[in-house]
Parts: C-alpha cells; sequence; structure tokens
C-alpha cells in the first residue's frame, strides 16, 4: 500500500469499448483499450508511445473523463492514492490535471487567445497569464490575436501556457511534436522536462520514440490498445537486450538507425481482437498459453512487461 | 477598425453593383414574361375604366400607350421611365405604382420584421435547446415538431389559426391592420399591433423551423468539435461551453440563414396577408396578378428582388464583423 501513497496516477486494468450501431439494432463493443497498465510518479515524464491507432489519445480522454457518451470505461484509476471516479475527475479536470492537446485545432477559432488562455475561471488570471506569455517569448501582442493568427510554435506555446496558468500536477501532452520542425519539437520538449523537474508529472503521449526516449524518464510501449511494457528511457539506448517485450524488441528494431527491420502483419483492430496476448499472432516466441489467456503484469530488471516469455 | 470601415465600404460598392446588374436581369426577364403571357394590359384598363370603349378610342390609347411598337423600344421606353422614378400607373388602384408599394410596403415591414425577429429568436432558442439535448426527448420532440411546420404550407396553417384564436377563443381579430369603422388617424399602435400578432405569427412559423434545424446541426457539430474536447478537458461544464464556444461559433451560419429568409419572408408574406386580409405588398402582388396589372405587377417585382438582394448584402456585410477570419482575409 505505501506504493500508492507515492505514486500521482495508478492505471490498473483499464479498458474503453464503444458501443457501435451495427444493421438494424444490432449493437457492437469494439474494444479500443484493453487492460492497461500505466504508473506515473511525481517529477517524471513517463512517455506513452505506440504507433497510429492505438489507442493513444483516448487515454488521456479516459483519465480525464471526457470520452464520448457511447463509451464504457472497466477498471481502476487512482489519482494521489485515491479513487478517480467521474466526480472527482469532473473537479481536478483544468486544475491539477491538465491536458496540452497537439494543434491549434483545439483553440476556439472565433475567441482570442488572451481571453481563451485565461478560461472561464473567476477571477481571471490575467496577470499570471501574461507572465507566462512573457516567459514564454510570446509577443505582447499575442493575447489579441486569433488562433488563425499563430504560428505553430506560437501555438505550442499558448497551449502549454493553458497547463502552466492551471498549476496542474500531472500533464498529459497528447502528441505535441507532430507537424513541428525538429528545433520546435526540442523545445516544446525542454518546456514538458522543466515542468518535471518543477515536480509535476507528465504523461507525454507520442509516436515519436528516439524523442521521447531522449526526454522521458520512462517508456510505456503502446499496443493495440493496451501497454506492452513500461522500460525506464535508457533501455532504450542501451539496446534490445535490456528491453524486455518481444515487440519492443521488434519496434527498436525498425527503428532507422537499428537496422530499419519491419516484422510482419499488422496491429489488430478493435473489434478483431485476439483472445490471449495482444501481440501473439506477430511474435516469433509465442507458446500456445499466448493464444489461450491474456499474460499477466510481471516485474522484470526494473520494468514492467505484460508476456509470458520477456525476460 | 479602419480596416473593417474599408471592408465594409469595398463590399457595399461590390455588392451594388452587383445588385443593379442583378435588378436589369430581373427587368429583362420580367418584361419578356409580360410580353410573352396572354395578359392585355390595355384590355384591362379599358375594363378598370368602367365604360364602353369604341375601337376608334381603343386604337387611340394603343397608340398612346405603344403597345404595338417593337418589344425592345417598348422596354427600353419603360426603362427610361424607370431610371427617371417613373413606374407607371397601377390599373386598378388607379395611382402611381411607386406610391402603392411605398404605402403597402411599410405595412408588410412592421409585418415582416416582426415575423423575422420572431422567427429568429424562437428559431435560434430551440435550435440551441436541441443541440444541448442531442437525441434525448426534448431534442426529439421539437425535431418532430419543426418537422412538421416545415412541411404545412404557411396560407393552411394561417387559416387553422384563424379558425382557433380568432373565430372559437376570439382572441385576435380576423383580419386587415385595424378595427373596422374607426377612422384611420384614430387608430392607435397597440391596436396596429394586436392586428399584427397573428399574421406575424403565422408567417414566422413558416422560417423558424429552418433555422432551428440548421442551428441545432451545427451545434452538434460544434460540441464534436476538437476545441469543445479542450474546453471539457479544461474543466467548463457543458453550459458554459454553450455560452463561451457554442454561442459564438453558431451564430454565423444562423444569421447567413436568417438573413438569406428574407426570400422566403416575401413569398410567405403573400399568403398570410391574404389569408388574414392585411394589407401590405404581398396582398397588392395578389390582386395585381389576378387582374392583369402590368405596372404594378413589374414594379413589386423589381422591389421584391431589390428586397432580397438587400438582405443577402447586410448578411455579408456582418460576416466580417463578426468572424475575424473573414475580416483578416479581406484584407
Amino acid at each position: 500500500m505505501k506504493q500508492k501513497a507515492e505514486t500521482l496516477l495508478e492505471i490498473h486494468d483499464l479498458s474503453v469499448s464503444f458501443r457501435m450501431y451495427g444493421h438494424g439494432f444490432s449493437q457492437t463493443e469494439l474494444q479500443v483499450i484493453s487492460d492497461l497498465h500505466l504508473t506515473v510518479y511525481p517529477g517524471e515524464i513517463v512517455a506513452v508511445a505506440g504507433s497510429s491507432g492505438s489507442g493513444k489519445s483516448l487515454l488521456a480522454s479516459a483519465i480525464l473523463g471526457i470520452l464520448p457518451g457511447n463509451a464504457a470505461v472497466r477498471g481502476h484509476l487512482h489519482y494521489k492514492g485515491e479513487e478517480l471516479g467521474q466526480k472527482r475527475q469532473r473537479k481536478l479536470r483544468g486544475t491539477e490535471i491538465a491536458l496540452v492537446p497537439q494543434s491549434v485545432a483545439f483553440l476556439d477559432p472565433l475567441m482570442k487567445v488572451g481571453v481563451q488562455t485565461d478560461g472561464h475561471r473567476r477571477p481571471r488570471p490575467t496577470e499570471k497569464r501574461r507572465q507566462l506569455f512573457r516567459r514564454f517569448g510570446l509577443p505582447e501582442e499575442t493575447e489579441r490575436m486569433y488562433p488563425f493568427q499563430l504560428s505553430g510554435g506560437m501555438a505550442r506555446r499558448v497551449l502549454v501556457s493553458t497547463a502552466l496558468l492551471a498549476d496542474a500536477k500531472l500533464v498529459i501532452a497528447d502528441e505535441p511534436t507532430p507537424g513541428m520542425s525538429l528545433a520546435q519539437s526540442l523545445e516544446a520538449l525542454k518546456m514538458f522536462r522543466e515542468m518535471a523537474d518543477e515536480g509535476k508529472a507528465v504523461i507525454l503521449i507520442t509516436h515519436d520514440i528516439d524523442l521521447a526516449v531522449e526526454f522521458a524518464d520512462r517508456v510505456a510501449v503502446f499496443y493495440a490498445g493496451t501497454t506492452v511494457e513500461t522500460a525506464p528511457a535508457a533501455d532504450f539506448k542501451s539496446g534490445v537486450e535490456a528491453l524486455r517485450h518481444p515487440y519492443s524488441k521488434a519496434l527498436w528494431k525498425a527503428l532507422p538507425q537499428n537496422g530499419f527491420q519491419p516484422i510482419t502483419g499488422f496491429q489488430p483492430y478493435a473489434g478483431s481482437l485476439p483472445k490471449g496476448c495482444l501481440f501473439a499472432p506477430r511474435c516469433p516466441h509465442r507458446t500456445p498459453e499466448c493464444e489461450r489467456e491474456v499474460p499477466p503484469v510481471r516485474e522484470v530488471r526494473g520494468g514492467e512487461v505484460r508476456c509470458y516469455h520477456g525476460a | 477598425m479602419k480596416g473593417t470601415c474599408r471592408r465594409i465600404i469595398r463590399i457595399f460598392l461590390t455588392n451594388s453593383l452587383k445588385i443593379i446588374s442583378l435588378l436589369l436581369a430581373v427587368s429583362i426577364v420580367s418584361f419578356v414574361l409580360v410580353s410573352a403571357s396572354p395578359v392585355d394590359p390595355v384590355q384591362q384598363y379599358i375594363l378598370g375604366l368602367g365604360t364602353a370603349v369604341s375601337p376608334q378610342q381603343r386604337a387611340e390609347i394603343e397608340a398612346y400607350w405603344g403597345v404595338n411598337e417593337p418589344p425592345m423600344e417598348r422596354y427600353l421606353g419603360w426603362l427610361s421611365e424607370l431610371l427617371r422614378g417613373n413606374l407607371g400607373e397601377s390599373a386598378i388602384y388607379r395611382r402611381p405604382v411607386a406610391d402603392i408599394i411605398g404605402e403597402r410596403f411599410i405595412n408588410s415591414l412592421a409585418l415582416m420584421l416582426c415575423a423575422w425577429l420572431l422567427a429568429g429568436v424562437i428559431g435560434f432558442g430551440l435550435g440551441c435547446v436541441m443541440g444541448m439535448y442531442q437525441n434525448r426527448w426534448p431534442d426529439r420532440i421539437i425535431k418532430k415538431i419543426c418537422y412538421v411546420l416545415s412541411s404545412v404550407p404557411t396560407f393552411w396553417l394561417g387559416l387553422v389559426f384563424l379558425l382557433v384564436f380568432s373565430v372559437w377563443l376570439k382572441w385576435f381579430p380576423v383580419g386587415f391592420s385595424s378595427p373596422i369603422g374607426v377612422l384611420s388617424s384614430e387608430v392607435s399602435i397597440w391596436q396596429k399591433l394586436y392586428h399584427l400578432i397573428l399574421p406575424a405569427f403565422t408567417l414566422s412559423l413558416m422560417s423558424f423551423a429552418n433555422i432551428a434545424l440548421h442551428t441545432r446541426q451545427k451545434l452538434v457539430d460544434v460540441r464534436n468539435s476538437e476545441y469543445v474536447l479542450f474546453a471539457r478537458a479544461r474543466g467548463e461544464g457543458e453550459w458554459t461551453i454553450l455560452r463561451r464556444h457554442g454561442l459564438r461559433n453558431i451564430l454565423l451560419p444562423a444569421m447567413t440563414l436568417q438573413f438569406a429568409s428574407f426570400a422566403e419572408l416575401f413569398g410567405g408574406s403573400v399568403m398570410a396577408e391574404n389569408v388574414f386580409s392585411y394589407p401590405g405588398l404581398g396582398s397588392a402582388v395578389a390582386a395585381a396578378g389576378l387582374n392583369s396589372d402590368v405596372p404594378l405587377l413589374l414594379g413589386v417585382t423589381l422591389f421584391s428582388a431589390l428586397f432580397v438582394c438587400i438582405g443577402n448584402m447586410i448578411a455579408n456585410l456582418l460576416y466580417g464583423v463578426i468572424d475575424p477570419r473573414i475580416q483578416e482575409a479581406g484584407r
């Protein structure tokens, strides 16, 4: 129980599914996140890395409790050791837990940037926001601009300042770097590093594994809606042997600098998930038990892995 | 601010040019249509005189009016008079067309303005309610009402209202714009308003369903947008989202519809005014059409085209004031 008090956010066996209406009255459940495990400690950046369509953004919505109405959530969320239910989510989002969305499309196109950053809470934190804008090198007239007038880099800094303005303890950054130049990406990630060094926790959702490894403390590898492995970021640098899960190893080998070797097959999509381990159909080490039942989470060499054979 | 002014002036000028060319086209088309129709203005004029006319006198009238000249010359003659402000004389009212349009339009304007405001306010409000309660019972009920209202013809609805509210319940007068037997100089504004309520309400029912359904769809889109997702992530409640993001993003399409509804409004007023015997432009059009009053018909046609164009121009001008993106693009 001691560990639970220390963690900022703990996610156990989280599953998210959507009710879909098929032909006529038939209803199907599409499972998009399956038995997900993730633990976040204060002062660290946890990168959630995985390919497109693996359900990463839905994880952010699930933590904040802003999934669409036809979504069903199972599993446990704990924030600061206490159950994080709908009521608490409503209270904490925008104050203790903040989202940094990925693009300028997440700003109201018809609202001036200054008022929008201040948010709906009263009294308006205008003075504090101006300080933040100055700190980020945003020119004074930024607050009178509309979102479409911002450059990509400016929009990024505005979005980050919404999280800082809230003084959130947990920041979820959803794919903050795509579409940015390398310099801009580095600048954005540096801002998240600073936040973490101030004692906040950052969940960095990304598919840019190189950048994630560079800035994160730990990396959670996401596959078909679940975390197959959570490893210290250093393991990704030290090489394929340091990793635990066959998918993480395959991912590592597929990186351009590590041989560029793809594995065969496709990530299974919601609606056609295999019964046992989600990676089993593509796994070179699979055994009959992998196909029968989902492997439990095991602690291996300071990391967590969901595999019968990972070592 | 200076940019906005310049933009407004530019839009005003380009739109005015467009309107003038459109009016020219409308005048040609309507002139051709009337010339091709079996309507004989001379015959109507003579009928209006109420006395018998000898063939010789008839030939004189025809020569005076230039009925037998080639169509091109007749059109140019009519157009040059038109440009001087002379719309001709109405065959049924025996007064200049311009005067009739002017005085009838004031009556119609009051009716249309009330109907227009009612439709806009009710439509926008109901659209917001439907959008907020998407697929739940308030949405379903209002949506069904909207479908019914937009498929029911105005004149029929007007008759039903007359029957229910005027004949059975006796809440409202049966027709006209002022009480019968009272000198027009003694009619108070309240009496006029009282006579206006039922026709205005009927007319507004025609377009409010349209506005409500469009507003609903737009609000649903807004509430599924990424910026609303982010607003939720920042802790905004659903009604705060409507106030802060919803209204400002659905106002523009709602306004476009609102000003574009001038055409429907005018068409509807013809029906509504006839049902309620309301002495506006709409009933004048019907009278002119039924009695082959060519000058009045042409005059009202041109005037209504101008009216609809002005509605659209106002919408264009207001876009830039509300949407900064359009403002910027014009700079």
